[in-house]
């Protein structure tokens, strides 16, 4: 008896907001010397996001030249002594609008992200909890715009809105809301059933308690990672739409767009225009990706056990 | 095989909900999303009688309810309607660039699975050691790669600095697909008109991009094979197997990577919306004339009833695949009863 | 009796995983005779089924045996090069797994995985004579001969288990060794299951080493039995001795859980405690924590298996018997 009760205790997650953040801190700082591997992996993608942050937020202090500044060398020159990358054809600083243009594809993929989890994960919860023919609509919509491309998706809807910040925006978290809710839903369903929650129902709390005190804390683990690996989508999504010309109006430096201005001087073989900016573009869904694998390895006592 | 026949057929129905869906959710993309198309198309400027003509020749002057039946309706004849700004049917140019794309996608579909299953099955095999962790390095690393610029990157190394491979088109140019072409699938085309020279030239176009395609899709091949197929080696039938001393390779890569391979193919199922997203930015790296460049032409000039038709084509093709692999899935599997 | 077929001898197995080495099996020796059946008896997680991997040297990685050796044949198996080990599995030394419904595999025909194995030990053989000697042996283990052209799937389990069983057989082994053959069966296929196994054992002169958690399944058909707790051998003998006699107090637990039906208002006795944590073992006698008998000694000194009359066994309270 002694023991069951010790063992009820030891899984019954803490249910207030220090004390997630306190299991997460714990499980993160305690394991790290366990899995080596994942531990550095992860390192290596926060130090790439904070590096990333930091340039989107005090661009000035990093870039040489002004992003849009047209005397910055002579035209398409390569990476030297003055300009480090290079120029491009309105001889612009390469490395000043990779610098500059983190703000856009950084903004841009995390309001996204933001966004589209906000309202997956609420629907998810929602679907799930309340279940019977609401559930059934949603889910099935929800399943059928997940089955859809997404940067057809995006495309359309960026085409229809027409260029801008807002829209491009839009544009990107709607593609990514059905795979929150799929998630959310699903381990709400899950956990619906499990014991305590139950007790919980039979000792009177009501709805929006169990929702908020239940539910929500036991899902958290997995949408941290889901969000991190989210980001990470959404960059190169951004990145394609305004490759393809449909996101930024110009004048806002941004890598997918420099990509797709560069693309015409590729024959002739000025490859400092795209290659850099692609670079990052991948260096930075890199260190979301490793962020999110480092997390799921870390907070997935299942992964672990493997 | 009656009873496959039974199955087909059910599976079949159940596929009609799905497309109902998608085509509805088209419908509320295009139509009530805010932005009008014919003032969209027009432009700001034109005066309001102009508009209203139009609208009314297009019929989107009337209740969003009836825009749908009549919409559906027109679905249901295979009839896509009349281009806005071109005087041909929709159909038309879909027809036409459509068997570029499939041909783009079967090939990179090719390329992804040699590269990422194999790889993936010995990353599984050797669990935890310096290759595993290199493949699935390899693998994260092309899951983020931009697939547009990766084809620039591949076109760079291949096509500019050694020169050996084509960076743009089909054919090249001494080769004229008006000589042979008849389906619109120029391998198939080249090859029933006996043109060698013709199909030779088609496969040396459809390289890059097929590999372009083949490698991005390959990260997501290696983490699906690398998943399934660690789950399946903890089975009670490999440890069986190998106590009867069957050899290492053989359960590796018969036993275990068959039995892996039918998740693989459902995911593959659920993967098939990333080719066709890949495929339309693989399309406007190297000017492949294919349905992604089809799209973003039409979206640049605003013509909202051919991307209507080809986002429709798009949605009934992905319905048309979880079909089949659902059916394959069926004839793979002994254990599912029809 | 005459000259056992396999010797094990001092085996050490151990497991590193994240929080210290699981010392799954320590010190342990056992022999197995021609003809004979060893029962090899303890509670789930003693490391009964690591010992019987390691005959096989199939330990579950990242296990492995860190000490002794296993004489078979005048070699040790846990030295053998891989291409001999290869020969070995499944031709001298044969297993059969608890779980009959999981361990064949799903996507082959039953024939096709007899044919793969006897292809393997026998390069060369002809598919007919092979179809000839699967269908013989199915026979003799009384399943129609044409079941071996369907799935795994269209089988019941009493029969996926005989399939198994054949597998296991059909090379002709010395040495079976069967972990927990009939846990996940029903009562009257498992007595089918005893009686099959008795048979065949005459038949082919099989050395079998049966383990299972049920003393009781043990008790009705072998000839020695060993008790294993906390991953050491703790008594071992002739199945009477050990049945009339148990000297351990474990075994004495384990004889009393076995419920007898002919007794009236009996109470079911029933072991206090659990198994021991095999990372951070109790210091002196794994047993006790939980032993009725325990005396300071048992807290502190690891008993070493001694020999008591016809019986080995290792407890303090038959010291002074040395």
């Amino acid at each position: 008896m002694g023991t069951g009760e010790k063992e009820r205790k030891k899984n019954r997650v803490k249910f207030s907001p220090s004390g997630i953040a306190g299991i997460l801190i714990r499980k993160i700082i305690g394991v790290h010397k366990k899995y080596g591997m994942e531990w550095w992996i992860m390192i290596a993608g926060i130090i790439i996001i904070l590096f990333t942050v930091y340039m989107a937020l005090f661009p000035e202090t990093l870039s040489p030249f002004d992003p849009l500044d047209q005397n910055a060398g002579p035209q398409l020159s390569p990476p030297g002594p003055v300009n480090p990358l290079g120029t491009d054809n309105l001889s612009r600083d390469v490395l000043s609008r990779i610098i500059h243009g983190s703000r856009t594809i950084l903004g841009i993929a995390f309001t996204a992200a933001v966004l589209a989890s906000s309202i997956g994960i609420t629907l998810g919860l929602l679907s799930g909890f309340a279940g019977g023919i609401t559930d059934r609509i949603l889910s099935l919509i929800m399943d059928s715009i997940y089955s859809f491309p997404g940067l057809i998706l995006a495309i359309t809807f960026a085409a229809m809105l027409g260029p801008g910040v807002i829209n491009i925006t839009l544009a990107v978290s709607v593609t990514y809301i059905p795979t929150y809710f799929r998630l959310v839903r699903g381990q709400t369903l899950s956990i619906k059933e499990e014991v305590y929650v139950e007790a919980a129902k039979a000792m009177g709390a009501g709805r929006a308690v169990i929702l908020a005190r239940y539910i929500f804390p036991n899902i958290i683990a997995t949408v941290v990672v889901l969000f991190s690996m989210n980001i990470a989508d959404a960059i190169i999504t951004e990145a394609g739409l305004s490759y393809l010309g449909l996101g930024l109006p110009a004048g806002v430096p941004d890598w997918g767009m420099d990509i797709a201005l560069g693309k015409r001087f590729l024959p002739s073989g000025s490859w400092w225009v795209i290659t850099y900016p692609g670079l990052m573009v991948v260096i930075l869904a890199l260190g979301f990706t490793m962020l999110g694998e480092g997390l799921a390895e870390l907070l997935n006592p299942r992964l672990i056990e493997k | 095989m009656k009873h496959v026949l039974k199955y087909i057929i059910t599976r079949v129905i159940l596929t009609i909900p799905m497309v109902f869906i998608l085509l509805t959710f088209v419908f509320i993309i295009l139509r009530i999303m805010p932005g009008d198309p014919v003032s969209a198309m027009l432009g700001a400027h034109a005066p309001e009688y102009v508009i209203q003509e139009k609208k009314e020749a297009l019929g989107l002057n009337k209740p969003v309810y009836i825009q749908y039946v009549e919409y559906l309706a027109q679905l249901a004849r295979f009839d896509f309607g009349e281009s806005m700004i071109f005087k041909q049917k929709v159909s038309s140019p879909i027809i036409e660039k459509l068997p570029a794309t499939i041909e783009l996608g079967i090939f990179g579909m090719l390329f992804s699975l040699v590269i990422g299953i194999p790889p993936g099955a010995f990353a599984a095999r050797k669990r935890r050691s310096l290759p595993d962790f290199g493949i699935r390095l390899y693998g994260n690393i092309v899951w983020c790669i931009p697939v547009y610029w990766l084809g620039l990157m591949l076109q760079l190394v291949f096509g500019i600095w050694l020169d050996i491979f084509p960076i743009a088109g089909r054919t090249g140019t001494k080769v004229f697909p008006s000589l042979f072409e008849r389906t619109g699938f120029y391998l198939i085309d080249t090859l029933i008109t006996g043109n060698i020279t013709a199909f030779l030239d088609v496969l040396y176009h459809i390289f890059l991009p097929a590999l372009t395609l083949g490698i991005y899709l390959s990260g997501v091949y290696i983490r699906l094979t690398r998943a399934n197929m660690i789950d399946i080696l903890k089975s009670d039938f490999i440890l069986a197997a190998r106590a009867r001393g069957i050899p290492e390779n053989k359960i590796v890569y018969n036993y275990a990577l068959k039995n892996a391979f039918i998740p693989i193919l459902t995911m593959m199922g659920l993967q098939f919306a990333l080719l066709i997203g890949g495929a339309i930015l693989t399309e406007t790296t190297f000017s492949w004339p294919g349905m992604g460049r089809l799209l973003l032409e039409r979206i640049y000039s605003r013509d909202y009833p051919t991307i209507q038709g080809i986002i429709v084509v798009f949605a009934l093709g992905i319905s048309m695949i979880s079909l089949i692999v659902d059916i394959i899935y069926a004839l793979v599997d002994p254990r599912i009863k029809y | 009796m005459n000259s056992p077929v396999c010797e094990i001898k001092n085996l050490h197995i151990e497991y590193p995983i994240a929080i210290g080495t699981v010392r799954a099996v320590e010190d342990a020796s056992l022999n197995l005779y021609p003809g004979k059946v060893l029962g090899l008896v303890g509670e789930s997680g003693c490391g009964k089924s690591t010992l019987g991997l390691s005959l096989l040297n199939l330990v579950r990685p990242p296990g492995k045996v860190s000490k002794g050796s296993i004489i078979y044949k005048g070699q040790d198996i846990l030295t053998l090069p891989g291409k001999k080990l290869l020969k070995l599995r499944g031709r001298n030394i044969s297993m059969i797994f608890q779980n009959p419904l999981t361990s064949l595999n799903p996507l082959m025909k039953i024939k096709d995985q007899f044919y793969d194995t006897m292809i393997h030990h026998e390069p060369g053989l002809k598919k007919e004579a092979a179809m000839k000697r699967i269908e013989e042996l199915v026979e003799l283990l009384g399943i129609e001969k044409k079941r071996i052209h369907e799935f795994p799937h269209q089988l019941s389990g009493g029969m996926r288990q005989r399939i198994m069983i054949g597998l296991a057989l059909i090379m002709k082994p010395d040495i079976l060794i069967a972990d927990e053959p009939t846990t996940s069966l029903d009562v009257i296929v498992e007595a089918g299951f005893i009686e099959l196994l008795n048979q065949l054992r005459q038949t082919y002169n099989l050395s079998v080493m049966l383990i299972s958690h049920n003393l009781g399944l043990v008790a009705e058909i072998a000839e020695r039995v060993a008790v294993m707790y906390g991953g050491k051998i703790v008594e071992e003998g002739s199945a009477e001795s050990i049945y009339s006699n148990p000297l351990h107090p474990y075994t004495l637990g384990l004889i009393q859980c076995i419920p007898n039906i002919k007794l009236e208002n009996q109470h079911l006795f029933t072991m206090p405690g659990s198994p021991p944590d095999l990372v951070h073992p109790p210091p002196g006698c794994r047993f006790s924590p939980r032993c009725p008998k325990v005396m300071a000694q048992c807290r502190k000194e690891l008993p070493p298996l001694i020999r008591k009359n016809e019986q080995k066994v290792a407890c303090w309270l038959y010291r002074e018997n040395r």
